[in-house]
């Protein structure tokens, strides 16, 4: 990501150790943002990837994986004010990073 | 992913705090469950674990596991955890709720266990409106043996029990539990929820919630019947199964709140805990009657080794007289058993007991060599005359010894008890002169031990009476046959 792009609501972090590959995620994703791995992970199972970008945060597919930590869904933080605020091209972009809270 | 690629984002759903760090059960990747790719029972860990987490209860919630799939609660829940037989998590769940009323107590579920096994265990806990939490995972087969038909089971569904599919004819319809339990007046919210696709999975987490916290704040039996995938024994992808729950369970399952009390409901506290133990001789009035009213030494000094079978049929007071002769020995200082040993007709029937007087600790309350047979009529004295150990007594009740039961290395006393007991009132106190015969003989129990035995089992002042009687009679006679037998 660099800084001139705009910046994602959301951010997904994969235990790919932990997850299986069921794909009820990649279901589940409302803006189609994760696809299931070339490789096989230690125990033969193609696991789940995010895209790298798109994320909203909703975290409808940390509500739907059966593994307790596979998935992580991270939200973007509001900053505390624009003057502050150390990432100007954010506020700069006009996002609004906590639509989704 | 790089701490970078990070930076300005804050996790909002993560891994919860319920769970444990390492799941203990598995000698590598100790963070992953057992659960199949898919498993709702993984889906329906994290709702529950999340609702813990932001309830703030995990230092005081119980989680109760079943058989099935769902067994291993204790290996991924960071809460107090106990596992239940089959079937009986609802009832597990009621004694620690009574017994801690201020934990939150969590029956964990699935179908095979809480639908056929369990079908009276919940349906009584909720009857009784149990301030439990009830996760019911149905996923209509019995997937952990393999895939065999459930009640839960949907006409048609094939299992390998049923592998043409469920007809109604041969197996009956599927039990609709939620509803089933929603007739009953005791609980307050009984919801069947789905993990269908994102909406039926939010509508659950949001019902799973609801089940804990109204237990949370008092209110009363909550239970969440959640249709769960299993898509290794439906032999379909994870994608597929949940679909199937969407597409086809639930016409059979309709989703919604059956009952819904809440807002009526006042919160209360559980039903009081149990009295203490050391209160219990109090409440049943029995403080006071137990304590011997004579020397314990006196009876220890002799070595006592009493293994005594009664056999009769039902009704003659086998039992009773056994009972009679091993609280006589508890209140003698010696240690005792009592084994009642018979069949389920409650008359006429054959019954037998063993009991066990020892001045030294007891290894097995079996009695398989007796050196005592009280034997109350002939078909038990058939029966056991063969185990009496050489030297040891029978007591015989009847004209005549039978010719081929005689041994020479036993003893034998034969006398028509009935008719003694009969000459006294009452044939039915056949027993206790059978009772004072054997204590003739074996003179191991002070009559004051036998006594108080006595004025504690038999509550009818009238029939003390006359068992003390009898049971003097029985010794007259016991006495009298000896001399007979040294004067012959």
């Amino acid at each position: 990501m660099t800084n001139t792009e705009k910046k994602d609501r959301g951010l997904l972090r994969i235990d790919t150790d932990e997850c299986k590959g069921c794909g009820l995620c990649i279901e589940a994703c409302p803006p189609k943002v994760i696809g299931l791995s070339e490789r096989l992970n230690h125990y033969g199972y193609r696991t789940a990837v995010y895209a790298g970008h798109g994320c909203t945060g909703c975290g409808i597919c940390f509500m739907v994986c059966p593994e307790p930590g596979a998935i992580t869904v991270l939200r973007a933080v509001l900053p505390p004010s624009r003057q502050t605020s150390g990432l100007p091209h954010h506020d700069a972009e006009g996002a609004s990073p906590c639509a989704s809270n | 992913m790089s701490n970078q690629a990070e930076a300005g984002y804050v996790v909002s759903h993560g891994r919860s705090k319920a769970f444990y760090e390492r799941f203990e059960r598995k000698s590598e990747l100790q963070h992953q469950t057992h659960f199949c790719p898919g498993c709702g029972h993984g889906t329906v860990h994290k709702m529950l674990a999340q609702a813990i987490d932001e309830l703030g209860i995990q230092d005081r919630t119980i989680m109760i596991g079943p058989v099935g799939c769902g067994v291993f609660t204790y290996y991924y829940f960071d809460v107090g955890n106990v596992q239940a037989a089959h079937g009986r998590a609802p009832a597990v769940a009621t004694a620690m709720k009574r017994s801690r009323p201020e934990s939150i107590v969590i029956s964990y579920q699935g179908d095979g266990d809480l639908s056929a096994i369990g079908s009276a265990e919940i349906l009584h806990a909720a009857n009784r409106g149990e301030h439990i939490s009830v996760i019911f995972v149905n996923n209509a087969i019995y997937s952990m043996t393999g895939g065999q038909f459930a009640p839960t089971t949907l006409l048609g569904q094939k299992s390998t029990t049923t592998p043409l599919g469920r007809s109604a004819k041969a197996e009956g319809y599927p039990l609709h539990i939620s509803e089933l339990l929603a007739t009953l007046q005791a609980p307050v919210y009984i919801e069947r929820v789905g993990l269908g696709d994102n909406k039926q999975v939010a509508q659950a987490a949001r019902a799973v919630r609801r089940a804990v916290e109204n237990q949370v704040r008092g209110l009363g039996f909550s239970l969440v019947e959640i249709l769960s995938p299993c898509p290794t024994i439906w032999k379909m992808t994870p994608v597929e199964s949940q679909h199937w729950v969407r597409d086809v369970m639930e016409k059979t399952f309709p989703l919604g709140v059956f009952c819904d009390r809440t807002r009526e409901a006042q919160a209360q506290t559980a039903p009081a805990a149990a009295p203490p133990l050391e209160r219990i001789p109090e409440i049943l009035g029995v403080v006071g009657a137990a304590e011997p009213e004579f020397s314990a030494t006196q009876a220890r000094t002799a070595e006592v080794d009493l293994e005594v079978r009664i056999a009769g049929f039902g009704g003659q007071g086998v039992l009773l007289l056994g009972e009679v002769l091993a609280e006589a020995g508890l209140d003698a200082g010696l240690e005792v058993s009592w084994l009642p040993s018979y069949g389920p007709e409650m008359r006429s029937g054959t019954s037998n007991c063993h009991v066990r007087l020892s001045s030294a600790p007891i290894d097995s309350p079996l009695v398989s060599a007796p050196n005592m047979l009280i034997a109350m009529n002939e078909p038990s004295l058939r029966k056991f005359d063969a185990s009496v150990r050489p030297g040891g007594w029978i007591i015989y009740n009847g004209d005549e010894f039978p010719p081929e039961c005689m041994r020479k290395d036993v003893h034998v006393l034969a006398h028509p008890f009935t008719h003694l007991a009969d000459e006294l009132g009452d044939a039915r106190a056949c027993n206790m002169t059978m009772l004072g015969a054997l204590l003739e003989i074996a003179g191991a129990v002070p009559q004051a031990s036998i006594d108080a035995a006595l004025h504690r089992l038999v509550r009818n002042p009238r029939w003390v009476e006359l068992d003390e009687r009898a049971l003097e009679r029985g010794r007259a006679v016991c006495r009298e046959s000896m001399v007979e037998e040294v004067t012959r």
